[in-house]
C-alpha cells in the first residue's frame, strides 16, 4: 500500500499529471452538471451526434497544420450544435436523422482528410487517440490546460447562473414559455455549452467516450435521488470522484485514461443501480 | 378595462382555420367555462391567449395592467418522462419563473410566495416528495399551486379534471370555486362537464359547430345545443 501511495507522490511531483487531474476533474464537474438536462431533455443524441463533429472538426484542423487545434475544433462544434438544434426543433425534418447524418459524414469527411493530407507517420495512432484519447490528457500544454480550466468554470458558472430556467425548461417547456422565460434562448445556451463541454472532454476521454462522461453520471444519480438538485449534485460529486480514480489507476497501472474512466463510471452505475433496487424493494 | 378582449378571433394550424370569429371578454373575477366537443378548439385557444402560438386573424388585448407572462396555466397534459426527478417544491416554485427575469436564484419573498400556495392547496407533506410518485390527483394539485405562483389574476384550467374520481374532481371544483371567490381570482377553464360549468361559472363559451359566449342564465335559456355532451349525459 504504502508503495503504491509512494509512486502516486511521484507521479504528482510532475506538473503534467497534476495539470491532467485538475482538468480532468473540471471537466468532469461540467460534463455530470449538464448531462442531467441533456437526459431528462433527450438531447442525448444531439451530444453523441456532437462528439462526432469535434472528430471531424479535429481532423480539419490538423490537415490545415494548426498549432493549436481547440480555436477551430471549438467553433466547428458550437456551429453544428446551432444548426443541429434549429433542424431538431423543425418538425418537418427529423431531428435525430439529421444527427444521424451530421455526424456520420462528419466522421467520414475527418478521416478521409486525415488520409489524404497527414504527413504523419502514424496515422491510424493519431486517430485513435483522437477518437479514445489515449494519451493526450498528459501531454496537454499549458496553454490547453488554461484554456480548459477557463472554459469549464465559465460552463459551471454558467449552469449555476441559470440553474432555474434550465429546470423550468427541462420540466416543462410549454409552461416556461408560457410564463415568460425565453426556451428557444435557453436551449441555444444548453447546446452552445454542450458544445464547449464536448470540445474540452475531447481532450480528456476521446471523442468516441464522450457520451459516457456526460450520461452515467446522471443515470448513476437517479437511480438514488429523487430531487432535481439532488441528482445534479449527485451526479457532479460521482463524476469528480469516478475523473480522479480514473486517472490515478491509469497512472499507476498504465492503462488509457479514457476508457479507465470511462470503466470507472460504469462500475459506479452498477452499483448505483444495485442499491437503488435494494431500497426501492425494501 | 377587461382582463382579457379577444376580437374576432381566428384560430388554427399550418393555415388551417378551425375557428372562426371568435369575440369575448373575462373580466376581472370572472369564472369562464369553454366547452365544445373534442378537437374544436377549446385548447387551441388557450395557446393563443398564452402566446404560444399566433392567431391566425383577429386580436387579443390585455386589460388592467395585465401581462400576458401574468397568467397562471394549467396545461390539459404535462409530458414529464416517468424517471423525472424533480420534487413538489421544486415544480411549485418554478412558477416563479416569471418574477425572476434574468436575475439568478430565487428570492425569500418568491420561497413564500410557493410555500403560501403549497399550504392553501394541502401540499406542505407532500413538499419533498417526488413529483412522479404522486397520484394524478395529487400531481395536479401540484401544477395547480405552480400555476397559482405565476399569477394573482387569471389562471387558464385546461381540463383539470379529466382523469380524477369524482371525490377528487369535486375537491378540485371546490378549490377552484375558493381561489375565485375568496381571491378574486379570474378562472377560465375549459370543460366537458356541462353540468359542473353551469354550477360553478358565471360565464359560459361554447366553441365547434355553434359559437356562444355569455352568461350561465342566457347560455341555459338560449345557448345552442351541445350534442356531443347531450347525447353522454
Ligand atoms: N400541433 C398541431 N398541429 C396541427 N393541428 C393541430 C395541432 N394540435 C391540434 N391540432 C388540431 O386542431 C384541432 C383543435 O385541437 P385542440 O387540441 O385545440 O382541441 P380541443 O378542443 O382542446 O379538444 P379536446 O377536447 O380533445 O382537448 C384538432 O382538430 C387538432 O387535430
Ligand atoms: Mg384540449
Amino acid at each position: 500500500m504504502s508503495g503504491v501511495l509512494e509512486k502516486l507522490a511521484q507521479y504528482l511531483a510532475f506538473p503534467f499529471v497534476r495539470y491532467a487531474l485538475i482538468v480532468g476533474v473540471l471537466i468532469a464537474l461540467c460534463s455530470a452538471l449538464l448531462g442531467v438536462t441533456l437526459v431528462l431533455k433527450r438531447f442525448s443524441f444531439i451530444g453523441d451526434g456532437l462528439s462526432h463533429v469535434a472528430f471531424g472538426a479535429m481532423a480539419i484542423a490538423s490537415v490545415l497544420k494548426l498549432t493549436d487545434q481547440m480555436p477551430l475544433t471549438l467553433v466547428l462544434t458550437i456551429l453544428c450544435a446551432v444548426l443541429l438544434l434549429r433542424t431538431g426543433q423543425n418538425a418537418k425534418i427529423h431531428g435525430d436523422a439529421a444527427v444521424a447524418m451530421i455526424s456520420v459524414g462528419a466522421l467520414a469527411i475527418g478521416y478521409l482528410l486525415l488520409n489524404l493530407f497527414s504527413t504523419s507517420g502514424n496515422l491510424s495512432g493519431d486517430v485513435c487517440s483522437t477518437l479514445f484519447g489515449s494519451t493526450s490528457i498528459l501531454t496537454l500544454t499549458k496553454t490547453q490546460v488554461v484554456l480548459s480550466g477557463v472554459l469549464s468554470l465559465i460552463v459551471v458558472a454558467v449552469f449555476v447562473l441559470f440553474y432555474d430556467k434550465i429546470f423550468s425548461v427541462t420540466f416543462d417547456e410549454t409552461f416556461a414559455r408560457a410564463t415568460g422565460t425565453r426556451a428557444e434562448a435557453c436551449n441555444l445556451l444548453i447546446a452552445v455549452v454542450i458544445a464547449v463541454i464536448i470540445v474540452l472532454a475531447m481532450n480528456l476521454v476521446g471523442s468516441l467516450l464522450i457520451s459516457a462522461l456526460v450520461i452515467f453520471p446522471a443515470l448513476s444519480a437517479m437511480r438514488l435521488f429523487k430531487s432535481f438538485l439532488s441528482v445534479t449534485v449527485c451526479s457532479a460529486v460521482l463524476s469528480v470522484c469516478c475523473a480522479v480514480l480514473g486517472i490515478l489507476i491509469s497512472i499507476l497501472a498504465g492503462t488509457p485514461v479514457g476508457s479507465t474512466i470511462v470503466a470507472a463510471d460504469l462500475v459506479c452505475f452498477i452499483l448505483c443501480s444495485l442499491i437503488g433496487a435494494i431500497r426501492g424493494g425494501a | 378595462m377587461s382582463l382579457i378582449s379577444c376580437e374576432n378571433l381566428s384560430l388554427g394550424y399550418d393555415g388551417h382555420v378551425i375557428v372562426r370569429d371568435l369575440s369575448f371578454r373575462v373580466e376581472s373575477g370572472d369564472y369562464l367555462c369553454i366547452v365544445g366537443e373534442n378537437g374544436s378548439g377549446k385548447s387551441t385557444l388557450m395557446r393563443t391567449i398564452l402566446g404560444l402560438q399566433a392567431p391566425m386573424a383577429g386580436r387579443i388585448e390585455f386589460g388592467d395592467g395585465l401581462l400576458r407572462t401574468q397568467i397562471g396555466y394549467l396545461p390539459q397534459q404535462t409530458q414529464v418522462q416517468r424517471d423525472f426527478p424533480a420534487s413538489v417544491r421544486e415544480i411549485v416554485l418554478s412558477g416563479c419563473q416569471n418574477r425572476q427575469g434574468l436575475r439568478p436564484f430565487y428570492t425569500r419573498k418568491e420561497k413564500e410566495i410557493a410555500r403560501g400556495n403549497m399550504e392553501k392547496l394541502g401540499l406542505l407533506p407532500l413538499a419533498r416528495r417526488c413529483y412522479r410518485e404522486l397520484s394524478g390527483g395529487q400531481q395536479q394539485r401540484v401544477l395547480l399551486a405552480r400555476a397559482l405562483c405565476a399569477t394573482q389574476r387569471i389562471l387558464l384550467l385546461d381540463e383539470p379534471v379529466s382523469g380524477l374520481d369524482p371525490i377528487v374532481t369535486a375537491e378540485m371544483y371546490d378549490t377552484v370555486e375558493r381561489l375565485n371567490r375568496e381571491e378574486g381570482i379570474a378562472v377560465v377553464m375549459i370543460s366537458h362537464d356541462i353540468d359542473a360549468a353551469m354550477r360553478y361559472a358565471s360565464h359560459i363559451l361554447q366553441i365547434g359547430s355553434d359559437l356562444f359566449f355569455g352568461t350561465c342564465a342566457e347560455y341555459a335559456e338560449s345557448g345552442p345545443v351541445l350534442t356531443a355532451e347531450r347525447r353522454q349525459a
